[in-house]
């Protein structure tokens, strides 16, 4: 019954990595480690040292923070005018505001409408629970663009909701919806919904009904229960799902795109117009960093309600 | 049950010309301050099935993983059949566990659970068929063998669990509350199974267990431990019947115990004063213990008397009033509380259908034989 | 339990599934509409299938296609192994010297704006060919990295919160038994967790196939994917192509969809060691 020698020798190579520093667990997180931090993490190094640089005409147009100067002494040049330009210039500033507004009130109406959704489908039978579930998914899957495109063509003036208007007599002009704040809200709400959803469902779905049913023994009327057990024992799921809508939907720039229409200010498709329309990387580049150390707090809130959801579980 | 090859009845950890076949020497496991399993010393012995017993948390199972090879020990050593197995991986040791939730590896067939040990040894094919086949019909599994593990019973998992186990013939054989997830009815019948089937095979069980029911049927021998340590080892009757300290006394089944004083010590007998009984405790064994040092004297139940009338000694009397009667059909239990206000449970088996005598209210008196009483010092 | 469901709940619900399925529906009953006026049913000439004929002649679309399809599978293939093990190790080794960074490594990827994502990575690949000259320019490569840094950090969520829920005497069974740590791996954890990376592979392919910014940032000039193409077009106003576009797409996905979860089911029934009712 001993072990063949085979693997004691398997065994002996262990001993000889773990003697260089290399242990099998090493080996596991060693690679999916270096690269994020090769291609996550380091990148936005970069991006914050060109938001230090000058503009330049030039490919790639920036100019290089450090130069050896003829003195042979090394010059670095921090250049804060891209930040100063970004508090100068309303647009940035308004773009901002207006960008958390939009998520803000995105992210409310998601709860709204998805926390009864997903309270639904957690308290519906197994079979049926499994196909709810299932049509929330599904959209999920299938393509963002294609679906923020279908409300395009239900918004237009000669879409299909004001044909239908129309055609049963209740206006007798197309309303005015494309390009609109309500459809950009309308495109939001549609898109994310599902981020809502599902961390709230997850949560609600490990509730034990019966303290539902001790409350109501106990006196609770059916809302009050749901408001003194249900709603603070499902905080998790509300702020999980509220941060997965919130977080990239400040940032969101198909759905402002496509249905915001010209003026709608959204700080992601500031961003992508200082890229690509105005090829200003190094202006690019500050309104990300400005973004991204706006958006970081509430990444790490989510890595903690995260860490905190799983470490309530058995 | 048979014994063959006469294994463990004649009580070799009597006999101290008899190798022990698993040592443990002092063993100890820590997770950071805490001590699981504080220095703990143990032999067990070639075909004997020893149950470790114990609260959760005592320890039991750490020291049944630091046997498996799943924990290392942070000291002392185990020794099986003579060889040093610190050190040793899981999958190098001649050691198998049966799991307390079976671990059934649920993507493959009942036979190829079975058989997954043998293949990890290169045993021939021929050979592995032969021998899961004849595990299979031991078990009485034959039928199954092409079922997946999620296709059978509660019962019958269990028995993959164990011919899984046992078809790599190991030395020893480690079992993780091997019943706790069957219903009572079948533990029962498993448990008699379990004994037959390791009377058959020879191999030495270690079994985890916190239900002593299911300890004192299956082991030939019992480690009661708590905090880490092994209190009392010894058969399923020395452990009930002359356990060593309060605890073991206390955990095995239920007790009276009396605290008192001794006041004679002699090498026959001890008689303890005891304000909890309101009288004297006759004892027809000496012990070894300071004069008028603090002991207790511990009475199971069903070995005190409960009559109407006073009894002739005024040894081990007391007089008391029936608090409470519970019918359990095959017997009842009293609680009796003692002039001294200390309540003594007693049971009676039902021997006739409608002898109830006893009722509730009524005063009775107490009595019980003078080799009845434990006395314990600690 | 349904006899909780207040009307309330029923009602949202209902709204709910409406608000998420009427655009698709409107989208697959119009790529079926005759009239070049997405929107405006034709009686006399519909349902037709030309637009479904012109979509299969337009080679830039179908080119474009193709580019997502490699990219796609490449990253899927790529992020599954990275994500598997990013997952394994912060399911399994519960304390180790950067645990925490790998963790919050991989959650940032799933709630960081696209176009922060886009724009470092590209701003990565500029500094890298200047410094080493890799990669030399934008294209299918730079794509693939930039789709695997992010979809990876799916796969790892869900092979993570797979092995959570993994009885782990299981693998010590399997090593009981003989088989030493690497096999086990083998052997059983993967046979058992792979329902949840066939998920993470079919969750990786999805996110790249669909991603518009990020592909937007970190392609070259003649790599277009699909949703690039697809936004150019949409930019200019509906097109009846679209429409047939998101019509097989939609069928693809439900398909693939209820597919997949009718044969996981029945793998994750075996897997979870249920007994048969």
């Amino acid at each position: 019954m001993r072990a063949p020698a085979r693997e004691g020798s398997a065994t002996g190579l262990g001993k000889r990595l773990a003697r260089v520093g290399v242990s099998g667990r090493g080996l596991v997180v060693a690679l999916p480690y270096l690269w994020l931090v090769l291609f996550f993490v380091a990148p936005f190094v970069i991006v914050l040292k060109i938001s230090f640089s000058d503009v330049d005409l030039a490919i790639p147009p920036y100019k290089p923070l450090l130069q050896w100067a003829a003195n042979h002494t090394l010059d670095v040049r921090l250049n804060f005018n891209n930040y100063a330009f970004l508090f100068t210039d309303a647009l940035y500033v308004d773009a901002l505001l207006n960008s958390l507004k939009v998520a803000l009130v995105s992210t409310g109406l998601c709860l709204l409408l998805g926390y009864p959704m997903a309270y639904g489908i957690a308290r519906s039978a197994p079979r049926t629970r499994n196909l709810l579930l299932l049509l929330v998914m599904l959209p999920f899957w299938t393509s963002l663009l294609l679906r923020v495109y279908a409300w395009i063509g239900l918004l237009k003036a000669n879409g299909v909701i004001n044909n239908v208007l129309m055609s049963l007599g209740v206006i007798h002009e197309p309303l005015a919806m494309l390009y609109t704040p309500f459809a950009m809200y309308v495109g939001i709400v549609y898109s994310y919904l599902p981020f809502m959803i599902l961390p709230l469902y997850a949560n609600l779905e490990k509730m034990d009904w019966q303290l539902l049913e001790a409350a109501e023994d106990l006196g609770c009327r059916p809302w009050q229960a749901f408001y003194k057990i249900t709603l603070p024992l499902s905080r998790n799921g509300i702020l999980a799902g509220s941060m997965l809508v919130f977080i990239p939907a400040v940032g969101e720039y198909v759905i402002p795109a496509l249905l915001g229409g010209p003026n709608a200010l959204m700080i992601g498709r500031v961003l992508w117009d200082e890229f690509f329309a105005n090829r200003a990387w190094p202006t690019a580049s500050a309104v990300a960093i400005l973004l991204l150390v706006l958006l970081v707090p509430f990444m790490m809130w989510y890595q903690n309600v995260q860490a905190r959801e799983s470490a309530s579980e058995p | 049950m048979g014994n063959p090859a006469g294994l463990v009845k004649a009580a070799p950890w009597k006999d101290p010309g008899v190798r022990p076949y698993v040592e443990i020497e002092h063993l100890t496991k820590s997770f950071g301050d805490f001590k699981a399993v504080d220095d703990v010393s143990l032999r067990i012995y070639k075909g004997e099935i020893f149950c470790l017993l114990g609260p959760s948390g005592c320890g039991k199972t750490t020291l049944l993983r630091m046997l498996g090879g799943f924990e290392t020990p942070t000291s002392g050593r185990i020794l099986i059949d003579g060889e040093d197995m610190t050190g040793v991986p899981p999958y190098e040791r001649p050691v198998n566990m049966m799991f307390q939730s079976y671990a059934l590896f649920p993507h493959m067939t009942v036979e190829q659970n079975v058989a997954f040990g043998l293949k990890q040894d290169r045993v021939p094919k021929v050979e592995i068929a032969e021998r899961v086949a004849a595990m299979l019909a031991l078990v009485k599994l034959d039928g199954l063998a092409r079922r997946k593990p999620h296709q059978l019973s509660g019962g019958q998992r269990q028995r993959v669990a164990l011919a899984r186990a046992l078809v790599k013939r190991p030395k020893l054989l480690l079992l993780d509350e091997p019943l706790g997830a069957l219903d009572k009815k079948l533990r029962e019948h498993t448990q008699f199974e379990l004994i037959s089937l390791q009377d058959q095979l020879g191999v030495t069980f270690v079994v985890v267990t916190h239900d002593q029911e299911e300890a004192m049927t299956l082991a030939g021998r019992i480690g009661v431990m708590n905090h880490g340590e092994i209190v009392q080892a010894g058969t399923p009757t020395e452990i009930y019947e002359f356990p060593t300290s309060r605890y073991v006394a206390d955990f095995i089944g239920s007790v009276n115990i009396f605290e008192g004083k001794l006041v004679e010590d002699e090498p026959e007998y001890v008689r303890i004063r005891s304000d909890e009984l309101g009288g004297t405790i006759y004892v027809s064994h000496g012990i070894s213990a300071a004069p008028e040092a603090t002991v207790w004297a511990a009475v199971r139940p069903e070995k005190i008397f409960m009559s109407t009338s006073a009894p002739a000694s005024a040894d081990n009397a007391a007089h008391g009033v029936v608090q409470d009667i519970a019918y359990l059909g095959d017997l009842s239990i009293y609680r009796v509380k003692l002039d001294s206000g200390k309540v003594v449970r007693v049971t009676r088996p039902n021997t006739t259908r409608h002898a109830e005598s006893i009722t509730w209210d009524q005063p009775v008196f107490l009595s019980w034989d003078a080799t009845s009483p434990v006395v314990l010092t600690t | 339990m349904n006899a909780r469901r207040s009307f309330f709940v029923l009602t949202a619900l209902a709204f709910g599934f409406a608000f998420l399925y009427l655009p698709i529906l409107s989208m697959v009953v119009f790529s079926f509409n005759a009239s070049k006026l997405v929107t405006v049913w034709d009686a006399a000439n519909s349902p037709t299938l030309k637009w479904y004929r012109a979509l299969l002649d337009n080679e830039e679309i179908l080119g474009a296609a193709w580019i997502s399809l490699k990219v796609g599978v490449i990253n899927a293939c790529g992020a599954v192994i990275l994500g598997t093990l990013a997952g394994f190790g912060l399911a399994r080794f519960r304390r180790f010297r950067g645990r925490f960074t790998l963790s919050a490594m991989t959650t940032a990827p799933l709630v960081m704006p696209e176009v922060i994502t886009g724009l470092s990575l590209l701003l990565l690949f500029v500094a890298l060919e200047q410094a080493i000259g890799w990669p030399a320019g934008r294209g299918v490569t730079t794509m693939t990295i930039a789709h695997m840094t992010f979809s990876m950090a799916y796969v790892t969520v869900v092979v993570q919160s797979r092995l959570s829920s993994f009885d782990i005497s299981l693998e010590e069974a399997a090593m009981d038994l003989g088989a030493p740590p690497v096999k086990v791996f083998f052997v059983i954890t993967l046979p058992i967790i792979f329902p949840a990376i066939l998920a993470g592979w079919l969750l990786a392919f999805t996110l790249s196939w669909d991603d518009l910014v990020i592909s937007s940032f970190t392609s070259g000039p003649a790599s277009s994917t699909l949703p690039m193409v697809v936004f150019s077009k949409v930019r200019l106003g509906v097109s009846p192509e679209i429409n047939v576009l998101a019509t097989l797409t939609i069928t693809v996905v439900t398909t693939m969809i209820v597919g997949a979860s009718l044969w996981m089911a029945r793998l994750e029934k075996a897997a979870s060691g249920a007994p048969e009712t």
